[in-house]
């Protein structure tokens, strides 16, 4: 038997081929692979899976460098989520993945079914879902696109994570000119399982049913994953119908069902059919249980007629689920899905024999030798060489920048960037998602570093954090991705979480350009340092690359989702000032880095400059210091220093709690030989500002174990102002105005949007940046 | 006391209100599947938030219709008391239990945010344990929470003293500010005649632990346990 074209089936031309964007030399491998002609169902199958998106052909090799173990990892990448240990015979699971193309062209819908995917990926490992995160860049809000994204992509993550009931509890958002036109949409999912509910996307069994579970089939999402595979151009907006449309209701019985369908015991694998859909979602599972299986398209539950089994392999429709069932189990899986008023139909078989096979009724329209299918997948080794342009701005001496006249009062520069959207509060965001579902969320948006979630039935909690600033990968790729993990770490023992692990969400550009593949593997390598260094292994995680427009390419952006433990709850730390009074005290070192700032972006529009160094070392002993403190009971809060520096992380100190701002009298003379503007605004890593009303202990622990620390000031009262005095010159701020500029920043931009309409986006109109 | 928390398939606070009923107040509770007819000899309904079947065409509409709601509406009407919370109160709302509707909050966006509510009647099942004017603080979480009502209906409404919470801001005052969704005259919770049926847009489930910033719900759930018991 042989798989033969379908009546219909167009005639498969070198135009076809590259229209599903198979390179010649992958096209005679395919050949290669088949000992004979491709129909046009294997052309379309294998255009999928030879997706970028899918196989990992450029990034496997440099992924494979990254630590990935640990005693309390349970399941590290290769299935459809991490899962750690959390003691008590609990794990975690979780996983980040982007929706970064369908999200550019079709925001709410794009944001919506990155929630959706996400999701599903983690209640397969069974666990139930009780948090969510987004880490999403835009370009600057200056602009009506992006302002009309931004709308959109948070009500479609709100949308669908409040609809199924899953509490949005972090996340990180930057804007910066280089995501004009390619925004990123990272959504993040972390999930609760009994050690031993842990179930695996393993095809086992022979003559085990295979069963379609869900949602039906239809036309929408069709080569998703091929779309998301290529660069951004104007032709993207008739691309449009390739971005699925979600249903989070019916996600909401699909988990349901799911995981009671995983507890009951009449299933042995579930893998949600997500990217390139049936087909690799069949694939997978059969790869990885090493057995053979083959499907019957005429079985699929269709909810269009007519539909060819080139469509029904392709299709993403969203909210779907397909199952290895155990053999005579079906009326039981049956009904537990009708109790849910979700369709199962069994529409395939494990077979023994080794291949991988799609029928319609009795013809054969698609055959591949068994594993080879996912195996035989190219693998890429392209050229790395960094650019020139990074070289020259990296070497840049930012210290000669002039300074504007306004700056002569470094409040007034400490306004600014509060009311850079970077900076300024996410309130308008995070307001439209749940936070408080499943009444656990003990650290919502904005309340501390991380989000903190208890763990019901235990003293424990989780916290959980996404990070990353590009525009440091994009200055030095290894350092950047050195502080992508680094500041993970740092925001969840801010909270008082022993960091864990991480998932990642790799966002790059096209990879075949050597300047764009030096980024990835740099800032891969870099990750792997610090992951090693802070003994965070990697887990799983998502690659994105083709993220480009005509103007070029997005900053290089490694998303780290963190996961921390704590051990008891009640020594949860938030990041404002908690009462006057309270010493403040630095942990860390101040220097006169300045490189790749906010104040510089922001403030003087320059991209230059050495990013700030990253010591992991050091790290590592400032994160046990702060653990042991927050442990001992002695930190009233911690807060780390990031975008804008020591006076901004301040600032946020006194006014990020709208409704009970403080004041502080701080004095950093100390440090009045380093250039006024760098110790402020700088962004020196590894630093902490904490409160505490027991600052000789605080100092003691951090001496103990090697950390600079040192006194820096009191918590005064709001009326007090935030005065900052650095041997002669002083800075006195009215808490009033600094919260006005970090409050108000982004309700004020986004009340523009309500008046505008937006067409099409001019950053894909092409010129040059 | 036996309390029963209905399930729609789109319910998200189901699980949430067995906790408030089990671990808070240290009583039995039962799910209560939508298409079931049996209430289980609950004694307490929760009517809990969430989606109760997908809501895309307007927010508990579908629910009324639901087998499980026609036996809520004789619990209710032989006095046994029920609250509906957020979907919950708008399910108890188009299913006749309660006066008024809730549309879209005024700024078109879904809110979840703290918010103050005052209480404006101490003769419900459910406030019985508050003095009048206590402020509570509790989450709200919805996209269509704005209370509605036609005007001669608003006049019963408030005539008869059937609002329980109001919005009201840290003094106490029921400002436009505080008004977060723009609901008609701040109501956020509102009570049938006899008072046994509640009804609010704030989540008294979600404030049960000052870990998780507030334990003003716990005031609700002890109201019932001492109206049923009295």
């Amino acid at each position: 038997m042989t798989a033969t074209p379908r009546p219909g089936d167009p005639v498969i031309t070198p135009a076809l081929v590259a229209e599903h964007g198979l390179t010649p030399d992958e096209f005679e491998r395919l050949r290669n692979m088949l000992g004979r002609e491709p129909t046009f169902t294997e052309l379309g199958i294998i255009s999928a899976l030879w997706s970028e998106h899918c196989s990992y052909k450029h990034s496997r090799p440099v992924l494979k460098t990254l630590p990935t173990q640990a005693p309390y990892v349970l399941q590290g990448p290769g299935e459809n989520a991490g899962v750690i240990s959390i003691g008590e015979g609990l794990a975690v699971a979780f996983k980040i993945e982007s929706h970064n193309h369908p999200s550019a062209v079709e925001p709410y819908q794009g944001a919506a079914t990155g929630v959706g995917g996400i999701l599903r990926d983690v209640f397969t490992m069974g666990a139930r879902p009780i948090a969510m995160l987004n880490s999403l860049r835009f370009g600057s809000l200056e602009t009506p696109r992006v302002r009309y994204l931004v709308g959109g992509v948070v009500k479609g993550i709100g949308d669908y994570g409040n609809c199924v009931g899953i509490p949005t509890v972090a996340g990180d958002v930057m804007f910066d000119a280089a995501y004009e036109g390619n925004p990123l949409v990272n959504a993040m999912c972390v999930g609760l399982l009994r050690e031993e509910d842990l179930i695996r996307a393993k095809a086992e069994g022979v003559g085990n049913p295979i069963i379609a579970v869900g949602a039906r089939t239809g036309r929408d999402g069709i080569h998703g994953a091929s779309f998301a595979s290529e660069d951004l151009s104007e032709e993207n907006e008739a691309k449009r119908p390739r971005v699925q449309v979600g249903d989070p209701f019916t996600e909401k019985l699909l988990l349901e069902a799911s995981l009671e369908l995983i507890t009951s015991g009449h299933i042995v694998a579930i893998q949600d059919m997500g990217a390139a859909g049936l087909t690799s979602s069949s694939a997978e599972m059969a790869e990885r249980g090493e057995v053979g299986v083959t499907i019957d398209t005429r079985k699929v539950p269709q909810r269009e007629q007519g539909m060819t089994p080139y469509e029904i392999l392709l299709s993403e429709s969203q909210e779907r689920m397909l199952v290895v069932a155990r053999q005579g189990r079906e009326e039981e899986v049956k009904k537990i899905l009708t109790k849910w008023d979700l369709t199962a139909e069994v529409i395939g078989e494990v077979i023994a024999e080794p291949v991988y096979r799609v029928t319609e009724g009795d013809h054969i329209v698609a055959e591949f030798p068994g594993v080879r299918l996912v195996t035989d997948c190219p693998q890429y080794h392209p050229e790395a060489r960094e650019a020139d342009e990074a070289v020259a701005r990296r070497a840049r001496d930012v210290h000669a920048i002039p300074e504007k006249p306004e700056e002569a009062d470094p409040a007034w520069t400490l306004e600014r960037l509060l009311e850079s959207p970077t900076i300024a509060s996410k309130r308008w965001i995070t307001t439209q998602y749940d936070s408080t579902v499943r009444t656990s969320t003990v650290l919502g948006p904005g309340d501390g570093d991380a989000a903190v979630i208890r763990i019901r039935g235990t003293r424990k909690a989780i916290a959980l954090k996404t990070d990353c600033n590009g525009r440091y990968v994009y200055l030095d790729p290894r350092v950047g991705g050195r502080i992508a993990v680094a500041e993970a770490a740092r925001n969840v023992a801010c909270v008082g979480a022993r960091p864990m692990a991480i998932t990642n969400c790799l966002n790059f550009g096209n990879p075949k350009k050597p300047d764009v593949f030096f980024q990835f593997r740099e800032a891969v390598f870099g990750m792997g340092d610090a992951c090693r260094a802070l003994g965070t292994p990697v887990t799983g995680g998502n690659v994105s690359l083709y993220n480009e427009n005509p103007l070029g390419a997005v900053y290089p952006t490694p998303v780290i989702g963190m996961v921390g433990l704590i051990d008891d709850v009640r020594h949860v730390t938030r990041a404002p000032f908690a009462a006057e009074g309270h010493s403040i005290v630095l942990l860390g070192e101040n220097t006169a880095e300045l490189g790749g700032s906010e104040y510089l972006s922001w403030i003087h529009g320059v991209v230059a400059g050495a990013p700030p160094a990253c010591d992991l070392d050091a790290e590592k002993r400032l994160i046990d210091a702060l653990l042991a403190a927050i442990a001992g009971g002695h930190v009233a809060s911690a807060h780390d220093c990031s975008e804008g520096g020591l006076a901004v992380a301040l600032a946020e100190c006194c006014i990020s709690r709208e409704a009970r701002p403080l004041g502080a009298q701080v004095d950093l003379s100390a440090w009045s030989a380093l250039p006024l503007r760098a110790l402020l605004f700088g962004e020196a890593q590894g630093r902490v500002v904490v409160s505490t009303a027991k600052a000789d202990v605080v100092l003691e622990i951090a001496r103990r174990h090697g950390v600079p620390a040192a006194v820096i000031g009191t918590v005064r009262s709001a009326s007090a102002g935030l005065v900052i005095t650095v041997g002669a010159c002083a800075m006195r701020a009215e808490t009033s105005r600094l919260s006005g500029a970090f409050h108000g920043a982004l309700p004020r931009a986004m009340r523009r949007a309500a008046a505008e309409t937006v067409e099409r986006d001019p950053a894909l109109a092409g010129g040059s940046r | 006391m036996k309390f029963g928390i209905v399930s729609f398939p789109g319910s998200n606070c189901d699980d949430d209100a067995v906790f408030a009923a089990t671990e808070t107040l240290g009583q039995p509770a039962v799910k209560l599947w939508h298409k079931s007819h049996d209430l289980q000899g609950s004694d307490v309904i929760i009517l809990p938030g969430g989606f109760s079947y997908g809501d895309y065409l307007r927010a508990g509409a579908i629910a009324r219709f639901s087998p499980i709601m026609r036996e809520v509406a004789a619990h209710a009407e032989r006095g046994g008391p029920v609250i509906g919370i957020c979907n919950g109160f708008q399910i108890a709302c188009e299913a006749g239990l309660l006066p008024g509707a809730l549309m879209r909050n005024a700024g078109l966006q879904f809110l979840s945010m703290p918010v103050t509510i005052r209480v404006e009647h101490t003769g419900t099942h459910w406030t019985s344990q508050c003095h009048e004017g206590q402020r509570l603080t509790m989450p709200i979480a919805h996209g269509e929470g704005r209370y509605t009502v036609d005007a001669a209906t608003l006049e019963r409404v408030e005539g008869e003293g059937l609002v329980v919470f109001r919005y009201v801001d840290a003094n106490g005052e029921p400002t436009e500010e505080a008004n977060v969704n723009g609901s008609l005259d701040n109501i956020a919770g509102v009570r049938n005649a006899a008072g046994n049926v509640v009804g609010l847009m704030p989540h008294p489930e979600r404030a049960l632990d000052p870990l998780l910033g507030s334990a003003d719900g716990r005031v609700l759930f002890e109201s019932v346990l001492a109206t049923v018991h009295a």
